[in-house]
């Protein structure tokens, strides 16, 4: 008989375990809260570090899900989680023989910084937006403007203890190399600076194209934290900070300010995992068995991990890791019924 | 009446402003020499250096101020290098530190 498992978003992570359980002859279905599967994703334009267009990478999944005639359900929040299935907000259960959790992570919402002024003044935008503004395929000011002069900001939302995030999110440093990259193809006379605490390259080429962003498009770097931001009377932003590297105060003002938003836990993982008997990291995360052998699996036989759910993560990572959570379902469900195949 | 004089004064600045700062001779310098765009303030080029284990000289700063467009006494400062090299041999960028002793001696000679 076949083997049905639910899964329990339809971003990156939950579609490509998707396809990962359907070779193996299990039976997926996705249930996405969203109108449309492809999760954080769809708001990207270019991935770092190669620069590829991030429809390159979702299209052949989505048309292979299509194609496969994965059964997805879209539109259609989960709020219960169990080892045999998922309880919908309308109430209705879909009953399954495992369950993967695939629910990423929440953007942080860059107003909680008022000291950035996101919100309040009209060229401090995030990374998400800027990101958008790409994918629109015109980057400007709010008056319509080429800006001259454009600050990064790193660990917006990351690592900050007043706003209850401990953790590093992990993509941001790189996704501000990449970032800057794009800025100066686009503006190549204006002067980008990226203000960060520590730069984290954790992944292959990633160091090289931060020496890339600085040799090649004379990106300038430096160390410290933007304190705060004001808009001046011609809708510049004013910014200060330390630049820890010589010891002495720093302003400046620059035409636009990118606040790099970090990756958090998804506010409603508490209450997922509360009534499911899960439990989660001290940064809000789903908490996986273990940090080496047990990475995508729960503490609750039956419930499985993909993605970003668990702890931040590159879009390669989370790809990769859907294939090992595919494995163990496989491991899991062979070993509960064994007369299966 | 005489003034008396409590002691309080108009301190300058001590703050690196970019909005006044005159940063063309900083790209220059960076024009003719962009690996030292690479540098990753790690202070091996201080730590190494001859003369700033001797005085109060310290090489990374001051390629860093100057990069902010602070040039300021940073001619008589380069003045105490003794261009023994040791700076370029362990520099993890890989930057010609010593070379560019010479540049910045060459391009700041005025101010
Ligand atoms: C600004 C930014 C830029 C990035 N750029 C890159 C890049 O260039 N290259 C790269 O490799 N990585 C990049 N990343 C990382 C990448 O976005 C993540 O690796 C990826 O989104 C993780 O996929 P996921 O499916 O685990 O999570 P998500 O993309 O968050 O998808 C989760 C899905 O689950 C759904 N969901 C959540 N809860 C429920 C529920 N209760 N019921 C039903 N559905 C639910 C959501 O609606 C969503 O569709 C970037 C991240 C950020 C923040
Ligand atoms: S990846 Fe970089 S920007 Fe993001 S939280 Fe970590 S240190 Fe900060
Ligand atoms: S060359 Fe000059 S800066 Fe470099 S180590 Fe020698 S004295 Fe110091
Ligand atoms: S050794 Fe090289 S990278 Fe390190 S501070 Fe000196 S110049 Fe910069």
């Amino acid at each position: 008989m076949v083997k049905r498992v639910v899964i329990v978003g339809g971003g990156a992570a939950g579609m490509q375990t998707a396809l990962e359980l359907k070779s193996r002859g299990i039976e997926p279905m996705i249930v996405e809260r969203d109108i449309e599967l492809g999760g954080k994703v769809r708001g990207w334009h270019k991935l770092f570090p190669s620069f590829t267009p991030a429809g390159d990478v979702l299209k052949p999944i989505a048309e292979r899900i299509k194609a496969e005639r994965i059964r997805c359900f879209l539109g259609q929040d989960v709020v219960g989680i169990a080892s045999d299935g998922v309880t919908l907000r309308s109430g209705e259960r879909i009953l399954a023989d495992a369950v993967v959790i695939a629910t990423g992570f929440t953007l942080f919402d860059a107003h909680r910084k008022q000291e950035y002024g996101y919100g309040l003044y009209d060229n401090v935008i995030t990374s998400v937006d800027l990101e958008r503004m790409m994918n629109g395929g015109k980057v400007m000011l709010a008056d319509g403007s080429e800006p001259r002069r454009i600050a990064i900001l790193h660990c917006v939302g990351s690592r900050d203890e007043k706003v209850g995030q401990r953790h590093c999110s992990k993509v941001c440093c790189i996704t501000g190399v990449k970032q800057a990259i794009e800025l100066k193809q686009l503006f190549p006379t204006a002067d980008v600076f990226n203000f960060y605490m520590d730069i984290r390259m954790f992944g292959p080429g990633y160091e090289e194209l931060y020496r890339e962003a600085q040799e090649k498009y004379n990106v300038h770097f430096v160390r410290g934290r933007i304190s705060e931001a004001a808009e001046t009377i011609n809708k510049r932003i004013q910014i200060k900070a330390e630049d820890t590297l010589t010891g002495r105060p720093l302003r400046m003002t620059v035409d636009m300010l990118v606040l790099l938003v970090g990756m958090n836990a998804n506010y409603e993982n508490g209450d997922l995992a509360a009534k499911s008997g899960l439990s989660l990291a001290p940064n809000g995360y789903f908490m996986a068995q273990n940090s080496f052998l047990g990475t995508v699996c729960s503490e609750c036989e039956g419930i499985f991990f993909a993605g970003a759910a668990t702890a931040p993560k590159s879009l390669a990572d989370t790809l990769a890791e859907a294939s090992l959570t595919a494995s163990k379902v496989d491991e899991f469900l062979r070993n509960k019924f064994p007369s299966w195949q | 009446m005489a003034v008396t004089n409590f002691g309080y004064g108009i301190n300058r600045p001590r703050a690196i402003d970019l909005d006044t700062n005159d940063l063309r001779k900083s790209r220059d310098i960076i024009a003719e020499m962009p690996e030292l765009q690479t540098c990753i303030g790690c202070g091996s080029c201080t730590a190494s250096c001859t003369a700033g284990n001797l005085t109060d000289f310290n090489f990374r700063k001051l390629h860093t101020s100057v990069r902010r467009g602070e040039y300021k006494g940073a001619y008589e400062e380069i003045g105490k290098c003794m261009l023994c090299g040791k700076c370029r041999l362990v520099c993890p960028r890989g930057i010609n530190t010593r070379g560019l002793v010479m540049l910045l001696k060459r391009k700041l000679g005025d101010f």
